[in-house]
């Protein structure tokens, strides 16, 4: 089984990243934009053949490393 | 004074660290590898600057998890002082060790310059060799130095002394200029709850040899000296 992290900042943490993303964007003419924000997706490749623990697996990746609880949110997608 | 100075794959200001911790202590730090599981009986467990593990995923990440970091963690809640700079502040973080993290700079550029830096708090082992309020000179180096907490946490580190340092104009002001990264509140370095560990972004090690033209780190390992000896 296939699983893919999605880690993105939680609301409220600056994100200079993305802010340069939407400056680029503007500036290669693209309008009507709004806030941009980067985030990363992990793609995981899992034995785990029930989905429920591959995905309680996963969970404990991303609380123990994936993630920083502290500033990242995630969601986790079984493929 | 004994020190350990502990390095991870990318670690690269040991030496700068060891040659403060010598110039004040007059002992040569003990080096121990991240892949080590033993510390040595030391006064003083540090983590230098670098770029451990390549940065990968997020600075600190990865050395967070290293074998060594369960001893340092272990020591550290028996009381034993842990000074992380730099990177070894982002280490710090990841591992849970200190509140917060460390964001990529506003600038979204790598700084590497003198800033200035507030003592907040000198009534600490690492601070007591300075007064508060006293601005110091010390060069910064990295990417990714913009610290954040939520609001709760940062009221807390304020309410209980345990901003260690912030950044600041030559005479001790704050302004968003002089906050280079952007840091929430101009915070440069923080303490544990019984500040006994302090994590901080610049570099005092590399202000403390008179040859590059200011010492005003050397306070800070004078301290420790005089409050561990």
């Amino acid at each position: 089984m296939k699983a893919r992290v999605h880690i993105r900042f939680k609301e409220g943490v600056l994100d200079p990243q993305g802010k340069a993303i939407g400056h680029a964007l503007a500036s290669l003419g693209f309008t009507g934009l709004g806030e941009v924000r980067q985030g990363k997706l992990i793609e995981l490749e899992l034995a785990e053949t029930d989905r429920e623990k591959a995905r309680e697996q996963v969970e404990k990746m991303c609380e123990q490393l994936l993630a920083n609880p502290v500033i990242e949110n995630y969601d986790i997608e079984l493929v | 004074m004994k020190a350990a100075v502990v390095i991870f794959p990318g670690t690269n200001r040991e030496h700068d660290v060891c040659a403060a911790l010598k110039r004040a202590s007059g002992q040569q730090p003990a080096i121990v590898w991240h892949r080590d599981t033993e510390l040595p009986a030391a006064d003083l467990i540090v983590l230098p600057g670098g770029f451990a593990y390549g940065d990968y995923l997020r600075c600190g990440a990865m050395a967070a998890h290293s074998p060594i970091m369960r001893e340092v963690k272990a020591r550290a809640a028996k009381g034993v002082p842990v000074l992380g700079i730099c990177n070894g502040f982002q280490v710090l973080t990841e591992a849970g060790m200190l509140p917060g993290a460390l964001l990529r700079n506003k600038t979204l550029s790598f700084i590497c310059r003198d800033v200035h830096l507030r003592v907040e708090n000198s009534q600490t082992i690492f601070t007591c060799g300075y007064a508060a309020g006293q601005a110091i000179r010390v060069p910064v180096a990295h990417g990714e130095g913009n610290y954040t907490a939520d609001a709760a946490t940062l009221d807390r580190l304020e309410g209980e002394g345990r901003v260690a340092f912030r950044y600041c104009g030559a005479a001790g002001e704050l302004t968003d200029e002089d906050n280079v990264n952007g840091s929430a509140r101009c915070i440069a370095g923080v303490f544990n709850e019984t500040r006994t560990v302090l994590g901080l972004m610049p570099h005092p090690e590399n202000s403390t040899d008179p040859l590059l033209g200011c010492t005003d780190g050397q306070g800070l390992f004078d301290g420790l000296v005089s409050a561990l000896q």
